[in-house]
C-alpha cells in the first residue's frame, strides 16, 4: 500500500485553498484572481487526481454552492443545460424527452452515485475522447457558454474541444452551461463496454435524425467528432463515420475493433431511428 | 481549515486538510469507519454515504464541499438501537462474506428502497450496479434486497 500523506496531521500538509464562492459573480472573481484555480463540482474526475497524489492544485475552487449553475430551462426553442446539471438531473422526464440521447448517455455513466455527483459541465472541462455526454450534446448543436470578469463568449462544442482533456476556456473563465436543440426526430446513443455499468466507452456513437443526419462518436480519436448527413445518403454513413475515426490500440481494445463497431453502432442506430 | 456539518443527525465542528476526501474526513477524523477505503476513485461503493438525501461516494466529496451540508453514514441508518431493516435483511440472509463492500451496499439499498419501495429485478441491479462484491457474493446479497423491499 502506498504511504498516505493524510496519515499527517491537517497543519503539516502543504496548503491547498478551497474557495467556495456562492455566486456566479463572486465565483468569477476569484477565477480572474486566481487563475490557477481548478474548479470541481462534483468531484469525479478532480478527488481521483488529489486522493492518489497526482496533483495538487494551489486552489480549489468549489461550484457546488453557486446556484445559477444549476437545473435546465427552456429558452427560445433551445435547451438550456446549467453546467451544474448532474447526469442523474439529466435522465428524469421531461428533460429526457427534450434530449433522449443525452438520458440513454447518463444512464450509461458510472453507477449512481457517480451520476448524483458528476456534472455536464464538468465532462466538457474534462474534455476527455471518452466522455459520454459529448457526442449527444455534439448532435444537439451545443453551445458552450463560457464566462469571466471580462463578459461572456459562445462557442460551437465543436470548436470548444481542441485536443484529448484540452478544450478552448481561458484561465479566467467558467463554463455556465450550454444551449442544445431539442430533437423534433428521433435520436439514440449506444455505447460498447465490458458491462452496463461502471465502463469508460471502448467506443460511443450518438445519432439524431432530424430533417438532416448527425452522427457523433467517442474514444475513436483524439476529440468527439462529429459526421453530418442527407437522409439520401444514409447508406454510406457508417463507412463515413468509421472514415472519420483515428482510433488507437489501448487497454480497452484496438483501433480496428473500434472502426468496426462505429460501422456496427451507426447501422444499428440508424435502424432504431429510421423504423 | 475547520469545516462544520451535520453527521447522522449531529453537528459536528472538526479541522480538515483542504485536500482530503470526505471519507478520509469520517473515518479519521470523526471516528466512524463503517464507509470503506478502497478503490479511492469512484469504482467499488464501498464509501457509499447519502449527502443532502443523495446517494454519493464519499471518497470523491471534498470534506470542505461537505460544509453546511447533511451527511448520513452507515452508523446513522439504525434507529434507537434498532437495526434498520436492510441490515436485518443482510443479517438473516448472511449475505455477507468479507465484509468490506457491506456497508457500502446497506446504504445503497436503504437508498433504493426509499425511492422505489418495490424494485423489478432490473431496477435492483441497476441501483447496486455502482457497488462491487469482490467476493462475489451477489446472489445473497440481492436476496437480501427482496427480503428488505418484502417488509
Amino acid at each position: 500500500m502506498r504511504p498516505s500523506i493524510l496519515s499527517r496531521p491537517p497543519s503539516t500538509l502543504r496548503a491547498v485553498d478551497v474557495l467556495s464562492p456562492r455566486s456566479l459573480e463572486a465565483a468569477l472573481l476569484l477565477k480572474a484572481e486566481r487563475p490557477d484555480a481548478v474548479p470541481i463540482q462534483g468531484g469525479t474526475d478532480v478527488m481521483v487526481e488529489l486522493n492518489f497524489d497526482r496533483g495538487r492544485p494551489p486552489t480549489l475552487l468549489n461550484l457546488n454552492e453557486v446556484e445559477e449553475l444549476r437545473g435546465w430551462s427552456r429558452e427560445n426553442g433551445t435547451v438550456w443545460l446549467g453546467a451544474g446539471l448532474t447526469y442523474t438531473e439529466a435522465m428524469e422526464p421531461p428533460l429526457s424527452e427534450l434530449l433522449p440521447a443525452l438520458a440513454e448517455a447518463s444512464r450509461t455513466v458510472g453507477g449512481p452515485q457517480i451520476r448524483n455527483r458528476g456534472t455536464i459541465g464538468g465532462n466538457l472541462g474534462t474534455a476527455s475522447p471518452a466522455g459520454d455526454a459529448i457526442p449527444p450534446l455534439l448532435v444537439g448543436d451545443a453551445q458552450v457558454k463560457l464566462v469571466s470578469l471580462r463578459g461572456e463568449r459562445v462557442v460551437p462544442l465543436h470548436e470548444f474541444i481542441v485536443g484529448p482533456k484540452r478544450n478552448a476556456m481561458s484561465d479566467d473563465e467558467l463554463i455556465a452551461g450550454v444551449h442544445v436543440k431539442p430533437v423534433s426526430g428521433r435520436e439514440t446513443f449506444m455505447k460498447i463496454g465490458p458491462r452496463n455499468a461502471m465502463v469508460i466507452s471502448v467506443v460511443s456513437l450518438a445519432l439524431r435524425v432530424d430533417g438532416d443526419v448527425h452522427a457523433a462518436f467517442g474514444s475513436a480519436g483524439p476529440v468527439p467528432t462529429l459526421v453530418r448527413a442527407s437522409t439520401d445518403d444514409v447508406h454510406t454513413l457508417p463507412e463515413r463515420v468509421a472514415d472519420a475515426a483515428s482510433p488507437i490500440d489501448d487497454v480497452r481494445g484496438t483501433a480496428e475493433y473500434r472502426r468496426h463497431a462505429l460501422r456496427v453502432l451507426t447501422k444499428r442506430a440508424l435502424e432504431r431511428c429510421l423504423a | 481549515m475547520n469545516i462544520e456539518l451535520r453527521v447522522n443527525g449531529e453537528p459536528r465542528e472538526l479541522e480538515v486538510w483542504e485536500g482530503e476526501s470526505l471519507l478520509f474526513a469520517l473515518r479519521e477524523r470523526l471516528g466512524l469507519p463503517g464507509s470503506k477505503n478502497a478503490c479511492e476513485q469512484g469504482e467499488c461503493g464501498s464509501c457509499s454515504v447519502m449527502l443532502d438525501g443523495k446517494l454519493v461516494c464519499s471518497c470523491l466529496v471534498l470534506a470542505a464541499q461537505a460544509q453546511g451540508h447533511d451527511v448520513v453514514t452507515v452508523e446513522g441508518l439504525a434507529e434507537d438501537g434498532n437495526l434498520h431493516r436492510v441490515q436485518e435483511a443482510f443479517a438473516e440472509t448472511g449475505a455477507v462474506q468479507c465484509g468490506f463492500c457491506t456497508p457500502g451496499f446497506v446504504v445503497a439499498t436503504a437508498d433504493l428502497l426509499a425511492r422505489n419501495a418495490d424494485p423489478s429485478e432490473d431496477e435492483l441491479r441497476e441501483a447496486l450496479s455502482g457497488n462491487l462484491c469482490r467476493c462475489t457474493g451477489y446472489a445473497k446479497i440481492f436476496d437480501a434486497v427482496r427480503l428488505a423491499a418484502s417488509r
